[in-house]
């Protein structure tokens, strides 16, 4: 652009320019699908809710994504840093918060990078041109000779000036223009292992966590309920219990109830002795102990999820059909749900760890019978989620008791067994899969998947706990199957694999006997399970290596370097025979077929007398895109492992008739130190200028089937329901009773 | 007679019987070594039904010091001779069982004879594996040669004077050893001689639960009658039961294979090792032993009372143990008083606990201190150990006042002495 | 009013006297480091020192302290928070402060524990997000900067073969 030097003010000339140029980017849109806008800047366009400077220069940027535990604050200050051409320093990122960020619906899907990175990149990239293109005025040279670093413009000639004189005669009150330039020369932020910025108060007992607000005046409170989902207490001395020292209120609405006290411990206890009245289950029994047969009988709406087209196999064809499943699984927080409720001049604001809060803000508003406006909902830490815990329920339980004692705020933690007891439970599932053989080539390939649904996000009061409580009660929405590409029980169950013939169906059973929701990664983990089992099942059946024959059907260029840099990192190739207890595995994944690529290679000794499976060794590869934060990504693979490991060697919600009985650590054990692996190594492939993709969801379906591929090279077996605990591993080891023996003659 | 005296006499009686038998009966050949057998010689399902009885009998119990050593022996056991160790009972020939002939096994666990011909000590339950079926040994063997040979041999035993003369143990087997199987009781249904058979034979519920005499066998006369094994005490299993509601068939099933019962309390101590193992035993099995068992303690005052009120003197015990009292409201109740969510599971009301209604506090003490874990990655009842977090003086005041509240027993005298032990 | 040494100071506090050591920890004292976790003594996020044992403070009521002293995560030397910097050993950090007292425990008693002792002496702690192998390395890296070490590399289920 040449530097005009007319009459005009340079507001009224920036201001056309950008209307000019923005009409074209309008144009173009309407012609250019590809060029449409991020998700994120479709719904925000406006540049200044994005980001804003100030006068003095400081910066600050919004994001509606929260802070999980997955490192996002960092990463996406990292983007905002790089492209304004600051120091991360300088920048102060406004996480999720109704009064002043986007809405950027909810942190989830691994989706942060894409969207909210995105976002903010492109943002960032709008500011700097602005900032620039103001400072070309003042300098009188051309823009293209201006370099903008360490917050300020800088000319040729050693002039300077800092970005908050520029942005004072600047408004970012334009939309996002698509397009414009990267920055590119200088220091980088994105790429580099910036320390990340929550860590120092989480290493000092600093406030990190809604759990560690306190406000002046604040009252705790205890929500009262029976043990889980489906029950509730009978009716106990609540006179007597509202005598108790320090109990400042028993909030009563319909079937809710919250103990309200001067001291969180009396809150506790005045909880316990409502509990001592016992509890009973109104809801119909639970079905079965293991819910997985239930959800593969009940009726359920067949949803295709792919098509891949293929000449039919030829009808000597070997066909090979097994069943893979896994239990309910818990989200299992360390940190029981907690909020934080202040009701004051007829408005309810709550600090919430919700991963939701413009979506939560709409549900409580409804419940409170409020205008949208009088609700605000501000995200702060909580411990990790993992998905839809109790963060957006234990919200809500906070808002009714705070609503009750108007003007003191109020703090709500839920008790580690409610967390177990009510916390929306990963779905079970069952997958079947079928393939045939010509010669050792796949012929065709069949994928079946039942679950019931992956989300019971709130989105109306119906969806939370106390809204089903409360007189009259909301009624909750209907579930329903997650469209592909993203899919919810489909999720990730097609295959990246150029397979011909192959199609899939998820069958999506809507009857829940327990209450379930988005867990980690929806049906990833199980899809990818399965089919990550099958594929080393039918390279078994055709006599190739497990990894050669991955590769023989992958065409994706980034998938087959991500699959080949796990192996070879792990030397795949000098892996001992298997047998005898020893055995490795391979598996590989790109989450939903369009996040990141994960390829994990695992070792693994079993321990044939305790039925235990030890793990010494894990190699994993990831692609992220462009990784803005290496460390970070691997940060989350190395946990994602750990977590899929717990998950598949341990973990099932245990049910009888009428009640979880998984309620605490001791029915629901996870994994403990010493049985984590012995070392993880996680390489971290960069893809400078691709899109960043996100990776905290990337590695537990992998980890889960190369834990499974490694035990059948280990037992010359395979296990296919999960968990592969120490007694089903035993179980297996043993031969068949003494009639089947005798049947088989 | 003091104690002591009483030992005294024993003592030179069991030298002069032992010259004796030394003479008479100690002598045994060895029986030839053989090349350990291949692990796929035996048959898959005799191998399975092994693993079974081993559970059964929880041969690791005793013989697995160290879980990545499986079987491989050195386990210390305290006797009141002296200590002997646990001996490797894996495959490998030098140091375990590997050069042992399936008739050499047998003659070991029926007359405690090794296969060169030394005596065993009877720490090494024979006297019980002697009423095992022809059947139950050869599975047994089949299992244990078809384990991983470890190499390690268990440290030799460190006995006092005399007992550490080996050939003695002949004597005491021809006082005390009843070879062979069971009768059969024909008035009893055949699940209760099934169940007999179990815990009598490879079972040996009562080498835990039956009081010794003093030249360490058990005391007949006395059967079932309670005794310490490793620091606790196993309670008696006979009409001097102390658990305060009926151990039924069912109730006792459940107990041993989930270690923890509705009515009674959890499995600790020595015992959480046996339940673990039961767990893993065939149902049928783990019935006929509660069958059997529970048919012992008919006559307990338990099984006579209708139905019990359980004892909460919740007053009483303030009152007495005021400051227990907050150590119990602070550190006991968000799991055991009655709305915590532990007892809303259907966990059973420390009035039900059976270590609070025995005679000594040492299990209580223990329990307190020591704490209850599940093995790792397994579910099961978990209590935190308070030796930590509580003082000697408050954890005898805890024990003192949980006695006082849910028990109308008198007050234990030698609380002191069973905390000072299990801080050891 | 009841009196108990935390980090060196004496402070009052007008509690229960049966209230768990955590809530006064957290509410009187505002001190964030101890977390509630379960308070089941199941899961280590409330552990502090109690003279020289890690404690689950969860499970210790305040009247039950008289003179021993109680540090947490606040009053700690840096040592070991250093390292957890250093290695970025936290994902959503909230087991974090209970697994940097745990292991000034060990470090205090033993500075060059085995691996298998350090993962074993770690064992009552949980971490829900998997930074399992970031704490121990920062576990390690404290011990070397406190002139011990972590002895011999790990070797899982290595034994016997
Ligand atoms: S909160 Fe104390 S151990 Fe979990
Ligand atoms: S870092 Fe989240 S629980 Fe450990």
């Amino acid at each position: 652009m040449s530097t005009p030097r007319n009459a005009l003010g340079r507001r009224a000339f920036l201001a056309n320019a950008l209307v000019v140029t923005f009409a074209s980017s309008r144009h173009a849109l309407a012609q250019d699908q590809d060029k449409k806008l991020p998700q994120s800047l479709a719904r925000t366009p406006e540049l200044d809710a994005w980001i804003r400077v100030g006068a003095d220069g400081t910066i600050t940027v919004f994001t509606g994504k929260a802070e999980l535990g997955q490192g996002i604050r960092t990463a996406l200050t990292q983007v905002a840093a790089h492209e304004l051409a600051v120091s991360p320093g300088q920048i102060d990122l406004v996480t999720a918060d109704t009064a002043r960020t986007p809405d950027e619906g909810v942190t989830a899907g691994s989706h942060s990078m894409q969207d909210s990175g995105t976002a903010i990149l492109n943002a960032a990239a709008n500011v700097r041109a602005l900032l620039a293109e103001a400072a070309s005025w003042q300098f009188a040279i051309a823009p293209s000779r201006i370099e903008m670093r360490d917050g300020a413009a800088h000319a040729p000639d050693g002039r300077q000036i800092g970005y908050g004189d520029l942005a004072a005669s600047l408004s970012l009150e334009v939309e996002v223009k698509l397009d414009m330039p990267r920055r590119h020369g200088g220091k980088p932020v994105i790429g580099q292992n910036l320390p990340r910025l929550d860590i120092p108060a989480k290493v000092s007992g600093g406030e990190a966590y809604v759990q560690d607000m306190r406000l002046p005046g604040m009252l705790h409170a205890r929500v009262v309920r029976g043990p889980s989902d489906g029950t509730r207490v009978k009716a106990a001395d609540i006179a007597a219990v509202g005598k108790m020292p320090g109990v400042v209120k028993i909030v009563r609405d319909g079937a809710f109830m919250a103990v309200v006290a001067d001291q969180e411990w009396r809150a506790v206890k005045a909880l316990n002795r409502v509990q001592a009245g016992g509890w009973e289950r109104p809801s119909p029994p639970i079905p079965a102990a293991d819910l997985r047969e239930t959800i593969h009988r009940l009726p359920a709406q067949d949803v295709p999820i792919f098509d891949y087209p293929g000449p039919a196999p030829p009808a000597d064809a070997r066909s090979i059909r097994v069943r893979y499943s896994r239990p309910h699984l818990m989200h299992g927080s360390i940190g029981p749900s907690c909020a934080m409720a202040l009701w004051e001049n007829d408005g309810m604001t709550v600090w919430t760890h919700s991963q939701g809060v413009y979506p939560l803000r709409k549900a409580l508003a409804e419940l409170l019978k409020l205008d949208l406006e009088k609700v605000r909902c501000i995200h702060v830490e909580g411990s990790g989620c993992y998905g839809h815990n109790g963060a957006d329920d234990v919200a809500a339980d906070a808002a009714l008791a705070a609503r009750a004692v108007p003007g003191s705020p109020v703090r709500l933690q839920w008790m580690r067994e409610q967390e177990h007891g009510w916390e929306p439970l990963g779905s079970a599932m069952v997958v079947e899969m079928a393939a045939e053989l010509d010669g050792n080539k796949v012929a065709s390939w069949r994928h079946d998947v039942w679950s019931n649904t992956h989300s019971t996000r709130p989105r109306t009061a119906g969806g939370l706990l106390a809204g089903g409580e409360v007189d009259p009660p909301f009624v909750p929405p209907r579930p329903g199957p997650i469209p592909m590409p993203e899919g919810g029980g489909g999720r990730n169950g097609n295959p990246i694999y150029a397979l011909p013939n192959a199609h899939g169906v998820f069958h999506f059973v809507e009857q829940m006997p327990v209450r379930v929701s988005a867990l980690r990664g929806l049906g990833a983990q199980m899809n990818v399970f399965a089919i990550e089992s099958f594929m080393d099942e039918l390279a078994f059946a055709t006599d190739n290596d497990p990894v050669a024959f991955r590769l023989a059907w992958l065409k994706d260029e980034r998938a087959r370097e991500v699959v080949q840099r796990a192996a070879d990192r792990f030397d795949w190739r000098r892996r001992g025979a298997g047998g005898g207890g020893s055995g490795t595995g391979f598996a590989f994944a790109r989450y939903k077929n369009l996040a990141s690529y994960c390829a994990v290679a695992m070792e693994v000794r079993v321990d044939g007398d305790s039925g235990e499976i030890h793990v010494p060794r894990v190699v994993a590869a990831v692609d992220s895109g462009e990784a803005v934060n290496p460390d970070g990504i691997r940060n989350q693979i190395e946990g994602g492992i750990v977590q899929s490991l717990s998950w598949t060697t341990r973990e099932a919600v245990a049910f009888d008739k009428t009640h979880r009985t998984s309620f605490d650590w001791s029915g629901y054990p996870i994994l403990r130190f010493p049985s984590v692996p012995g070392r993880i190594d996680v390489e971290v492939i960069d893809r400078p200028k691709q899109p960043f993709l996100g990776a905290g969801e990337a590695a537990q379906g992998p980890a889960s089937a190369a834990l499974a591929n490694a035990v059948a090279h280990a037992l010359g077996m395979r296990l296919r329901d999960m968990p592969l605990s120490p007694e089903r591993v035993k179980a297996a080891l043993r031969p068949a009773p003494v009639a089947t023996k005798q049947a088989a003659g | 007679m003091t104690r002591g005296g009483a030992l005294a006499v024993g003592i030179v009686f069991v030298c002069a019987a032992g010259a004796v038998a030394a003479i008479a009966f100690a002598w045994h050949p060895a029986i030839d070594e053989i090349t350990p057998p291949a692990p796929g010689s035996f048959d898959r399902y005799l191998v399975a039904e092994g693993e079974d009885l081993a559970n059964l009998g929880n041969c690791a119990g005793c013989h697995t010091s160290e879980p990545s050593r499986p079987l491989a022996g050195g386990r210390a056991l305290d006797t009141p001779f002296g200590k002997v160790f646990a001996t490797n009972i894996t495959p490998q020939a030098d140091d375990g069982i590997g050069a042992w002939s399936s008739e050499a096994f047998g003659r070991a666990m029926r007359r405690g004879i090794a296969r060169d011909g030394r005596q065993l000590y009877p720490a090494f339950p024979y006297d019980h594996f002697t009423h095992a079926t022809d059947h139950q040994i050869a599975a047994l063997y089949a299992w244990l040669m078809t384990r991983r040979p470890i190499a390690g041999r268990a440290p030799e035993p460190q006995l006092a004077g005399i007992f550490a003369f080996r050939p003695l143990v002949a004597a005491w087997n021809l006082l005390y050893l009843d070879e062979g199987p069971l009768p059969t009781d024909g008035s009893r249904p055949s699940q209760w001689n099934r169940g007999r058979v179990l815990a009598e034979g490879l079972g040996h519920c009562s080498g835990c639960h039956t009081p010794r005499d003093r030249f360490g066998a058990e005391d007949v006369a006395r059967a079932y009658d309670g005794a310490w094994t490793e620091g606790w005490y196993a309670p008696p299993l006979n009409a001097h039961s102390p658990a305060v509601q009926p151990w039924t068939p069912e109730e006792l099933q459940t107990y041993l294979h989930t270690g923890l019962a509705p009515h009674h309390a959890a499995a600790a101590g020595p015992m959480a090792s046996v339940t673990r193992a039961l767990a893993q035993v065939p149902e049928e099995d783990v019935r006929a032993i509660a069958v059997y068992i529970s048919s012992l303690m008919a006559d307990a005052p338990a099984s006579k009372q209708d139905k019990p009120q359980p004892v909460d003197r919740l007053a009483v015990a303030q009152q007495q143990h005021p400051e227990a009292a907050t150590l119990y409201a602070g550190a006991c109740a968000t799991c055991h008083d009655p709305g915590a969510p532990m007892m809303q599971q259907g966990r059973p009301v420390l009035s039900w606990a059976t270590p609070l209604h025995e005679a000594s506090p040492h299990d209580t003490v223990r329990v307190i201190m020591q704490g209850l874990t599940p093995p790792g990655g397994s579910s099961g009842p978990t209590m935190p150990a308070y030796a930590d977090m509580l003082s000697d003086q408050q954890v005898q005041d805890l024990a003192a006042y949980l006695r006082t509240r849910f028990t109308d027993k008198p007050a234990w005298s030698d609380v002191p002495a069973a905390v000072a032990e299990a801080r050891k | 009013m009841i009196t108990l040494t935390v980090n060196g100071q004496a402070h009052q506090v007008d509690v229960d006297p049966d209230t768990p050591l955590l809530y006064v920890l957290r509410n009187d004292l505002e001190l964030n480091a101890a977390k509630f976790g379960c308070g089941l003594g199941q899961c280590g996020a409330c552990t502090v020192l109690l003279d020289d044992k890690p404690v689950f403070s969860c499970l210790v009521p305040v009247a039950a302290l008289g003179a021993r002293k109680v540090r947490t995560l606040e009053g700690l030397p840096k040592t070991l928070p250093a390292a957890f910097e250093a290695e970025q050993a936290a994902q959503c950090g909230y087991c974090i402060a209970g697994m940097i007292v745990r292991a000034q425990a060990l470090l205090e008693r033993n500075p060059r524990p085995t691996e298998k002792e350090m993962r074993t002496h770690m064992a009552p702690n949980l971490c829900r997000c998997g930074t399992h192998m970031r704490i121990l390395r920062a576990v390690r890296r404290a011990a070397e900067a406190m002139g011990g070490g972590v002895r011999e590399e790990a070797r899982i289920g290595a034994e016997e073969k």
